[in-house]
């Protein structure tokens, strides 16, 4: 593996900030731009960033690919699994209204469920896709 | 006024990205200008009040597209692309498409009127009922996660179906590494 000292140094300053942001675009996003896609994506370019920086066995140490496989459908699941749970408390399919006493607050843990859930399978699915593409193209 | 500086701005950048991408032959150059081109949509986007979109096409766009364009030229080895010849049917056709969608655009309401078609359906439903129905002060997040949630469950549930069909065509995860060195894939551009 070549050194790329600046990039890793760079790396090392920023990817801690990228990562902050994904958490407050994932967790903030009810109230200022973003959710759980904006976040996924933020994520995830900080995960292409560290691999562009260290190489793909430091980044599936990281995050190896089969928690990832594993998340991506857990995203999906929780997103659909809410949507099953309204329905069995007597709602539509995603009519959250139903989760808590009121209808605010059942749409509120209902949206923070599938926000989380969309930014988990986007998270995973783009960092995995980059590391097939990493794994064949032999980066650093 | 500023609005419409930066916009002109913009939109001229953007055309001289989109001309400089037709003309040049070196790929890698090419995809750097794609990032670029996507970055200056994101800008566009943030003069439109779009911040979200913005965030997306910053990201997904300039950054994870631009490395995975990257990647694949790594991957293919191919760096120059032939001069094409030009086809002179096509590009009749394609500046008759696009002089008709200019003469369309002509007749398109406004930005922000507030008798556009599009705003007096359930837009105005979403628009003034929005915060008291779902409690979330941001309406982009309102529509999409619980007026609209079974279209973003489609959607996550597109990005999944390509994420396992990318996996399926290229994630042979260390499956003997040395035969992909020996029958390195060469793709020759015609």
């Amino acid at each position: 593996m070549k050194s790329h000292l600046l990039l890793q140094v760079l790396a090392r300053y920023l990817i801690p900030l990228i990562l902050l942001f994904a958490f407050y675009v994932q967790f903030h996003g009810d109230f200022s731009p973003g959710g759980g896609f904006q976040a996924g994506a933020i994520f995830s370019a900080a995960m292409v960033f560290y691999l562009l920086a260290f190489g793909l066995p430091a980044a599936e140490r990281v995050l190896p690919p089969s928690w990832l496989r594993i998340l991506a459908c857990f995203g999906l699941l929780l997103y659909a699994g809410t949507g099953l749970v309204d329905v069995l408390l007597g709602g539509e399919f995603l009519n959250y209204s139903v989760m808590a006493k009121t209808p605010l607050e059942g749409q509120h843990i209902g949206i923070i469920l599938i926000e989380i859930g969309v930014g988990m399978t986007v998270a995973s699915t783009l960092t995995l896709i980059f590391y097939a593409f990493a794994h064949w193209s032999r980066l650093p | 006024m500023i609005d419409v500086v930066l916009n002109i701005v913009l939109l001229l950048f953007l055309l001289t990205m989109a001309v400089s991408i037709l003309f040049i032959r070196h790929l890698m150059a090419m995809a750097m200008l794609f990032g670029l081109y996507s970055l200056l949509t994101a800008a566009l986007f943030l003069v439109l009040d779009a911040p979200d979109v913005a965030f997306t096409e910053a990201a997904v766009g300039t950054g994870i597209s631009t490395v995975l364009m990257l990647a694949t030229l790594a991957i293919t080895g191919i760096h120059k692309e032939k001069r094409p010849k030009i086809h002179l049917p096509a590009l009749l056709l394609c500046t008759l498409v696009g002089g008709l969608l200019v003469v369309i655009s002509l007749d398109l309401p406004p930005l922000g009127d507030e008798q556009s078609p599009a705003l007096q359906g359930v837009a105005k439903h979403y628009l003034e009922k929005g915060k008291e129905e779902t409690g979330v002060p941001n309406v982009v997040t309102a529509v999409l996660a619980s007026y609209r949630g079974f279209d973003t469950l489609g959607e996550v549930a597109v990005i999944f179906t390509g994420g396992v069909c990318v996996l399926m065509l290229l994630g042979h995860w260390r499956q003997k590494p040395s035969v992909k060195v020996k029958n390195k894939i060469r793709i020759t551009s015609r």
